[in-house]
């Protein structure tokens, strides 16, 4: 008999995969990093090839560990990494360039030719930002000899994390509404592509994937995985919300990775934001009307404990951090903004770049620790705020998720910051759990999310204690250290 | 003030050559390296294996780094590593067992909780994570001085705490004793009236144990009725810890 469900997670810097038994526990894990390639600065791309047999190598892994067969899984369900670009061979399955991932600038440029920022906000509730996997896809068209001939003519396809793995897994060319809803291309209300988006940006329809809801059977796998539905997709973000069960308008969450996003579901209606937040589709249960959620993006937060560790070698893992932080009592004054690829939500630098301020003699290894830790919790704090005066509604609790919630220390400081109690569910790993969620909803391994609600139980909780003269003043120097990242780049930074 | 004590500083640069190598060395190695006399160096690796810091090969009888020292310094694991790598797990051992779960390191003869996964009721509970227990009074004490390589219990008379709590030493040596063979170690309202702990040992790759994880909660949900705790939890609980060994690269057992 069936009795597990296997998610795949394929992340920025790995992929997972976590299978789940019917009260949402952890049953097995595995887990594989792949390479970063960084041919110039600001350029990160993948190899989907490598991507694509890691993922073979962690459902195997998994299934593995538990002493598990393929005919144990009622369904695998996928969550990715959104908005990163792959465009392969539709004869012979081969990427015609590596995956452009969605940290990569090279769009800047090409962004800012396409348009005025908020050009194409109304129809896909997006800026137009170097994040989105539209441009990329243009990039490649404009970069890669002869692409755009070939995309005409229907040889090469188009597809994020999601459509690799679905095409790989069943042979099917297809995406989800959330994956679909992160390219510019995807119309909001009709949930379709968009001619005018796809016009403008300039985008061969013949090599678009056709678009589905999250939770149903795109197709069963061939090969090492036969006869599997493959029953969800939903990019990592919209993953974690609906692993969280935020099934209700005002429900939000903020998962805390490589980057960081707050998302709250808005209902069945999109909101358009004025306070840089994007809009973008949360979930959709096969028939039943998309969910659509607020977004705030903050591009550098556990990204920026792994810098610390690999490029500045003060600490051997990520967790370590948290045992520098303590061995001082604050951040003795300094502040450090990551925008190491411009500035996400709010702002929407693309120009912007790091800094450390507040230098002085006295700080010491200990302070830049924590003044690394307290840059997630400030990012948050200015995309709480935006997002409490777009909904008009005050968030009074944070749900957290993710692999940093593990620090309790930053933790704390985000209880402080926020002035809200903080709250990590008894899973973590909300993201697997969201696409195992949708896939079981699919295949009627779970019969609705009712059902899923009653799993979620609180596994720790963070209460604030910073008094409000010590919070405003941190946010005040915040701000300030903020003001000063932005317009670093100039026109010639460009330049070959 | 004194001057710096020879032997002291001959101890040091043998542990300093031995961490330095990735293998193992002879006596005559480590003298020729120093420039000291055999026998010195023979006396001092003897004194150093006494207290744990070095270990030797029955094979070849070469010396390297023991696993006290791993207790000690900056080899030791990490507290929030531990508790990252063990997040799923005990999560998923909340779960299952519906109660609290606490991951504990030996400090200084107490348990240093560095991880705290509420019971999974919604009820209001509160963060313990930096808490000190007693360690010859709960499971996860006696887990940590049962697999203790120093294997020291405080010369101090154990603090009664019910009127369960062992505060005989010879009592609490049979005690670690069994939970050394048994492989887990239960504390029957030894700490609190009413309240049970359960916990097992978290080994890394050296099969050095580094934590111990464990549930705790009523009497009444964690004991039969003939106060034995109940078989299914017991198993949860060393599920999670070979687990969390597992991640940390302990050999699959």
């Amino acid at each position: 008999m069936s009795t597990y469900i296997a998610a795949i997670d394929q992340g920025t810097t790995s992929s997972r995969c976590i299978v789940f038994d019917h009260g949402g526990g952890i049953v097995s894990v595995a887990q594989k990093e792949h390479r970063q390639i960084f041919p110039k600065p600001g350029w990160v791309e993948h190899d989907a090839e490598e991507i694509w047999a890691n993922v073979l190598d962690v459902v195997h892994g998994a299934l593995q560990k538990a002493s598990l067969t393929v005919h144990d899984l009622a369904a695998v369900g996928i969550t990715n990494q959104r908005e990163t670009t792959v465009v392969w061979d539709k004869a012979t399955g081969v990427p015609v360039h590596n995956a452009i991932v969605w940290q990569d600038t090279r769009t800047d440029q090409l962004v800012k030719e396409l348009g005025e920022q908020n050009q194409f906000r109304d129809k896909c509730g997006l800026p137009l930002a170097t994040y989105f996997s539209g441009p990329k896809v243009r990039w490649l068209l404009d970069h890669v000899e002869g692409l755009r001939e070939r995309a005409e003519k229907g040889e090469v396809l188009f597809g994020t994390i999601d459509t690799w793995l679905i095409w790989k897994l069943t042979g099917r060319h297809v995406t989800d509404v959330t994956n679909a809803s992160r390219t510019m291309l995807m119309n909001l209300e009709t949930l379709d592509w968009d001619d005018e988006l796809v016009d403008a940006i300039g985008v061969p329809r013949a090599m678009l994937p056709e678009i589905r809801s999250s939770a149903e059977v795109y197709g069963h796998a061939t090969g090492t995985l036969e006869g599997v539905p493959v029953a969800s997709a939903l990019g990592d973000q919209q993953a974690a919300l609906f692993g969280q069960t935020c099934y209700s308008p005002g429900e939000g969450k903020c998962t805390y990775g490589t980057g960081s996003f707050l998302l709250v579901n808005t209902g069945d209606k999109p909101i358009l934001s004025q306070n840089g937040l994007l809009t973008t589709v949360g979930y959709k249960i096969g028939d039943q009307p998309a969910s659509y959620a607020l977004e705030g993006a903050i591009a550098v937060t556990g990204a920026l404990v792994q810098w610390f560790r690999d490029k500045m070698g003060l600490i051997s893992s990520a967790p370590e951090i948290e045992t520098l932080a303590r061995s001082v009592e604050d951040n003795g004054g300094a502040y450090f903004v990551p925008a190491f690829s411009g500035l996400f939500a709010p702002h929407w630098r693309s120009d912007a770049r790091g800094v450390i301020a507040g230098l002085t003699g006295y700080i010491d290894k200990g302070h830049i620790a924590r003044a690394v830790l307290e840059a997630t919790a400030w990012q948050t704090r200015e995309v709480v705020d935006a997002m409490n005066a777009d909904s008009g509604v005050e968030l009074t609790t944070l749900k957290v998720d993710g692999g940093m919630t593990a620090n309790n220390l930053l933790m704390g400081f985000l209880a402080d910051v926020l002035d809200v109690p903080v709250v990590r569910p008894i899973i973590a790993e909300t993201t697997c759990l969201g696409a195992a969620y949708a896939a079981g909803l699919a295949v009627g391994y779970w019969s609705d999310t009712e059902s899923l609600r009653e799993n979620w139980h609180k596994a720790a909780e963070w209460l604030p204690s910073m008094d409000a003269k010590t919070r405003d003043k941190g946010y005040r120097k915040w701000k300030k250290a903020v003001e000063r990242t932005v317009g670093w780049i100039d026109e010639d930074d460009n330049d070959e | 003030m004194p001057g710096p004590i020879q032997s002291i500083e001959r101890a040091a640069a043998v542990l300093r050559l031995l961490a330095s190598g990735a293998r193992r060395m002879g006596v005559g190695e480590l003298a020729r390296a120093l420039e000291l006399p055999k026998p010195t160096v023979h006396g001092i690796l003897r004194t150093l294996q006494l207290v744990g810091f070095v270990e030797q090969s029955p094979d070849t009888g070469k010396y390297q780094l023991g696993a006290a020292l791993f207790h000690i310094g900056s080899s030791y694991l990490d507290g929030n590593e531990l508790r990252t790598r063990a997040l799923n797990w005990s999560d998923s051992l909340a779960a299952r067992s519906m109660e609290s779960v606490r991951i504990g390191t030996l400090h200084e003869a107490q348990v240093l909780v560095v991880h705290h996964v509420f019971r999974p009721d919604n009820s209001r509970q509160v963060l313990e994570v930096g808490a000190l227990l007693p360690a010859h009074a709960c499971a996860m004490g006696k887990v940590l001085l049962a697999n203790d390589p120093v294997g020291h219990v405080d010369d101090e008379p154990l603090k009664a705490f019910t009127n369960a709590t062992i505060t005989d030493l010879d009592r609490l040596s049979d005690a670690l004793e069994q939970v050394r063979q048994r492989g887990w170690a239960s504390d029957v309202e030894e700490l609190v009236e009413g309240e049970v702990s359960l916990a097992a040992p978290i080994r890394d790759r050296r099969t050095v144990t580094v934590g111990a994880i464990g549930i705790s909660g009523p009497i009444e949900r964690l004991c039969d009725a003939d106060r034995q705790p109940r078989t299914e939890l017991v198993s949860y609980v060393r599920e999670a810890a070979r687990s969390i060994s597992r991640e940390l690269g302990a050999i699959p057992w």
